[in-house]
Parts: C-alpha cells; structure tokens; sequence
C-alpha cells in the first residue's frame, strides 16, 4: 500500500490516502486544488508541515520521526505537466540522465531499451525542441522508468496533448504500467481520463480528499454534495428524512416520497441531500406490467430537451417534487418513440438503488 | 607604443578573471535561488560599483589597503605586502569593481533555469554536484560567458579606481588606460593615440568572440538533430 499523509498551509492540504500497489491510481479534482503539490511532496520536492509517506512499509518522509528522504534517493520517476526535458540534451542524452549511478558505458544501451520500450527508438538523437508534444512526453516517460522505480508520477501529462494523441498514449501507458507492474499516481483535472485510466481514484477538493475508493465504485456513488458535484452528476436535490429503517428509507422531496436503499445516519426529519444519475432516471411507459419494481414513480412535465452526441438530456419539472429540476438522459430514438417533447407529461421512475443520499 | 603596460592590463583582467569568476558562479547561482528577503539589498550591494564614482570607490579602497588600515596591517605582517599602489592591491581593487559585471549576468543564467528542471534533475537521482554540472551550469553557461567576457573587457579598459588605488608605476601598476592618459599628459598624442586604438580593438574582439560563441551555441542549440 502506499500511504501518503499531509498537512500543509500554503497550498492547504489536509489528507490521507491509501492507494494500492501495482496499480494505477487517479487524483482527481479542480484546478488549483493542490494536486501537483500532493506529488512533489510525494516526491520529495515539497516539504510541508506534517508528512508521513510510505511505499509497501517503506517510510520516505515522517516528519513526526525526524524522517526525509530527498527526492533523489526516492525510488519513483515523474512526469511533468511540460515534460521539464533538459533542453541542451537530445533524448537519448535525457533518458541517460537517470541512469548516472550506471557505469558510463551501459547508460547509453540502457537509455535507447527505454526509449524503445515506449515507442521512439528511431528519434534517440533528436534535441527536444524538434520533438512534438507527444513525442516529448514519451521521452519523459522513458527518462522516468529509467531507473525501474517502484512509484511512477504523473503530474497532468496529457493535458497539453491533442484528442488522437492523448487517446493514443492512454493505451500505451496502461500497456506499459501493465508490463512493468509499478505503481502509478495519475493527477488529473479530467474525469473522464481519470475514469478510463484508474482503477483507484482519489477525488480532491481545496486539498482536501472528499472520497476515495475503487473508479467504478466512485463514479457510481457520490458520498457528498462536493463528490457528486465534481463527478458530474446533475440532479441534486434537498429532501426531509421520513421514515428510517437501515437500508430501507423514505426521503420527503416536497410532497413525494422517494425510497432509498442506502443507510442514512440522521435523524427523520433531518434534511438529506440525495441525487441520482441522469441515465438511472426511467421512463415508464404507459400500462407497465410491473410498476412496483421500478421504484418511485413521479410525473412530470419535460421542461428542456438537449441533444447531446448520441444522448439527449431531459429536464423535467416533477408534479409536487421539491422545486429542483430533475434530468434524465434518453437515447435518441427513445425521445422519438414516446414522443418526449417540452410541455409533454411523462412519468419516469427513480429506484431505491440508484437513489443516493448526500451528506452535506 | 607601451607594451609592458599592455601585458599588465592583461594580466590584471586575467587574475581579475580567474579570482571573480568561479566567485560570481557561486555567488549568481546563491543569489538566484535563495529567498532571503535580503536578496535586493544584497543585490544593490553588489551593484553598487556601477553607481559609484570611480573616485569614490577608489578612495574607499585605497582607504582600505592604506599601511594603517587593518587589512594594510594583516597583509604587511602575513605576507610582507603592501597592497596600496601595488600590482595585489589592483587585482584587489579589480575584483571588487567587476562584482556587478560577474555576479549579475550569472544570477540572471541560472534565473533562467527552471524550478521544474531543478526538479526533474533531482527525480532522475543526481547529486546537488551531478545536477549543478550537468544541467544547471550548462544552462546558464550564456549567463556565466557574458559575464566573463564583461569582466574580461571592463578590467582592460578600468581606468578611475586603478588610478586612485594603484597610482601610475611603470611596470608594476601602470595599465594601457594609465599609460594612454599618461603619454595625453606629456602631449603625445601619436602614442596616446595608437594605444587607445589598441584598447579598442582588443575589447572589441573580446567582445565579439563572446557574441558569437553564444550566437553559435544558440544555433547549435535550435538545430536540433
């Protein structure tokens, strides 16, 4: 496991994560956050006030012990937002950089094996400046598993890369963190990357962690206002707990009763934000043989229809509902077939499964 | 044509170049990474040679170096030297004039390396050494030859401060400067003129040898593979 502890003023931070090893773990969050500093204090490149770092039962950093590794003697390789290549060494030259504790002789081959490992053998003798965005982030990337560190960081390495580049180098840094096993801190502004990438994800807000959990889990269940706010999920609403009873709850939405499934620990009457995703919001056609299986079941009239790629977002005005718009994505042909158009009354289904309390 | 007092001026900008150099690396390279909030003081410390009359650093010196200054006292009883009017006491008083010329240029050098790449060197394993040979010296090296070429070239042709330190003894504190203002004196202006032309393009070459070693390691840089 590796376990990173920190508390810090300027940037603020205040977090514990523990991220599983031989994977590839996201952080993810707003711009600003503290995200690349939580790294370079990984890294040994930041000092902040209270640390305590470790990797598989290897402390690096423990401020309470008197504990500090500098970054050099950390064993982990980073990428950059902008690659930070030496400008006055071609790529082979800045691959071999990392491999100074080599006899002078090997460097060379060990340098080009890496270059080749991700792809670019044949630009080998090339400075930085005649590289493209990719090409630079690939002799980054190299540079960094030079000396087959047991962490790798990277710090926003797409974001200055185009669609088709980004996508292709996607592919090709699962392929690698799968042949070297290393593990792999991601920090990313995009959640869909985070998403496609990670299969532990770390969601970060004003250096603070708001959740933390396996990526399909966390995409699923939004545990805060903040999470589900920054996990995109639209529909956020404010309820009254009603009736509590372990996994089986009713949340007062104005004048509907919405039930949920997932443990509430509040008081009934208390107020309980709750959200759903747009796609776990159903449509109930008319004479459904077995409506008491779909959940609640509310009527609505569509508001807004937005066509959005291969989906359209439909927002709805829910018949004594709490007041805020609720959003359900239809695909296309679904909008057609029963006719959703604004002004229309629809009845859609909110399940108690996908029916999700918030703290706030 | 006085050739001994053009061997003296080089060999005063050689030892002024020699001692100020690797002293305005380590300087310019403190000075460009530290957050003292001293830093502009010690800034203007250092620049202060640029702003100051001749005459007013040169009285200081000459001041300093006196046989009852403190320093005087030192130097005559650990070496048996006097500095004042003296070929030590001019190298003295060089180094202390070209501060700005070495020190500033280098600073602005390694200003110029960024945090990110300090970063990178440490995360590749290098030692502070390995990082300051291989990435940071290398980088700033523009900053490091501008400043020896300005020292190189403002040692030549110092004129203000060698005259009040050094005074005008032929051979041993005479410089081509001196030596030119000496033969404008006796009113001969054919010497004056031939050594003052001889000034004038040692340090021009000097300083265009500079530009163009920068010029050439810039391209070489763009070009690429």
């Amino acid at each position: 496991m590796l376990r990173v502890s920190l508390e810090h003023d300027a940037p603020p931070l205040a977090l514990d994560l523990e991220l599983p090893l031989g994977e590839l773990s996201a952080i993810v969050g707003p711009s600003g956050g503290g995200k690349t500093s939580i790294l370079r204090a990984m890294a040994g490149l930041l000092r902040t006030r209270r640390a305590r770092v470790s990797l598989d039962g290897e402390t690096w950093a423990d401020t309470a012990q008197g504990v500090w590794q500098p970054a050099r003697l950390r064993p982990l390789g980073f990428v950059g937002q902008n690659y930070a290549l030496f400008p006055h060494l071609n790529a082979v030259e800045n691959v071999a950089a990392a491999l100074l504790h080599l006899p002078a002789a090997t460097r060379r081959e060990r340098a080009l094996a890496c270059l080749a490992a991700v792809g670019i053998a044949g630009l080998a003798e090339r400075s930085p400046r005649a590289l493209s965005g990719g090409q630079r982030q690939r002799v980054a990337m190299a540079r960094a598993i030079a000396r087959e560190p047991k962490l790798l960081l990277l710090d926003e390495p797409f974001s200055a890369l185009d669609r088709s580049t980004r996508k292709r180098l996607h592919i090709e840094l699962k392929r690698l963190q799968a042949s070297l096993g290393v593990t792999v801190v991601l920090v990313t502004h995009d959640l869909d990357e985070a998403a496609q990438l990670s299969g532990h994800l770390c969601l970060l807000h004003h250096g603070r962690l708001l959740q933390q959990g396996p990526t399909h889990e966390l995409l699923r269940r939004p545990t805060s206002v903040e999470s589900a706010r920054l996990l995109d999920f639209p529909n956020l609403c404010q309820a009254r707990l009603s009736v509590s009873a372990g996994s089986s709850n009713i949340l007062q939405w104005g004048e509907v009763n919405i039930g949920t499934s997932t443990a509430i620990e509040a008081r009934p009457g208390a107020s309980v934000p709750w959200t759903i995703r747009a796609s776990d919001v159903f449509l109930v056609k008319a004479g459904h043989s077995d409506e008491a299986r779909l959940g609640t079941i509310v009527t609505a009239q569509v508001a807004e229809l937005i066509e959005l790629g291969d989906s359209v977002l439909v927002s709805l005005s829910v018949e004594n509902g709490g007041g805020e718009t609720l959003r359900m994505r239809l695909r296309p042909g679904a909008v057609r077939r029963h006719d959703v158009s604004p002004g229309a009354l629809v009845r859609v289904a909110l399940h108690p499964e996908a029916v999700i309390p918030l703290i706030e | 044509m006085d050739w001994n007092a053009l061997q003296l001026s080089a060999e005063l900008a050689a030892w002024t170049l020699a001692v100020l150099l690797p002293l305005g690396i380590l300087a310019g390279r403190w000075l460009a990474l530290t957050r003292t909030r001293a830093r502009p003081w010690l800034q203007a410390l250092f620049a202060l040679p640029l702003v100051l009359p001749p005459t007013v650093v040169g009285y200081y010196l000459l001041t300093l170096m006196g046989s009852r200054s403190t320093l005087g006292v030192l130097m005559d009883s650990l070496f048996d030297l006097s500095l004042a009017f003296s070929f030590p006491g001019l190298v003295l008083a060089s180094i202390f004039v070209n501060l700005p010329f070495a020190i500033l240029p280098v600073q602005r050098g390694f200003e110029a390396v960024s945090q990110e790449l300090h970063d990178a060197a440490a995360c590749c394993g290098m030692s502070r050494w390995q990082a300051f040979t291989r990435v940071e010296l290398p980088l700033a090296w523009p900053g490091v030859l501008s400043a020896a070429v300005l020292t190189f070239g403002h040692t030549l042709g110092e004129f203000g401060v060698v005259l009040m330190v050094g005074g005008n003894i032929p051979g041993q504190t005479r410089t081509l400067s001196i030596a030119i203002f000496d033969r404008v004196q006796a009113f001969d202006p054919a010497a004056a003129g031939r050594m003052a032309l001889l000034l004038l393009l040692i340090s021009l070459v000097t300083v265009a040898l500079g530009y163009g070693t920068l010029e050439r390691r810039g391209k070489a840089g763009a070009g690429g593979n």
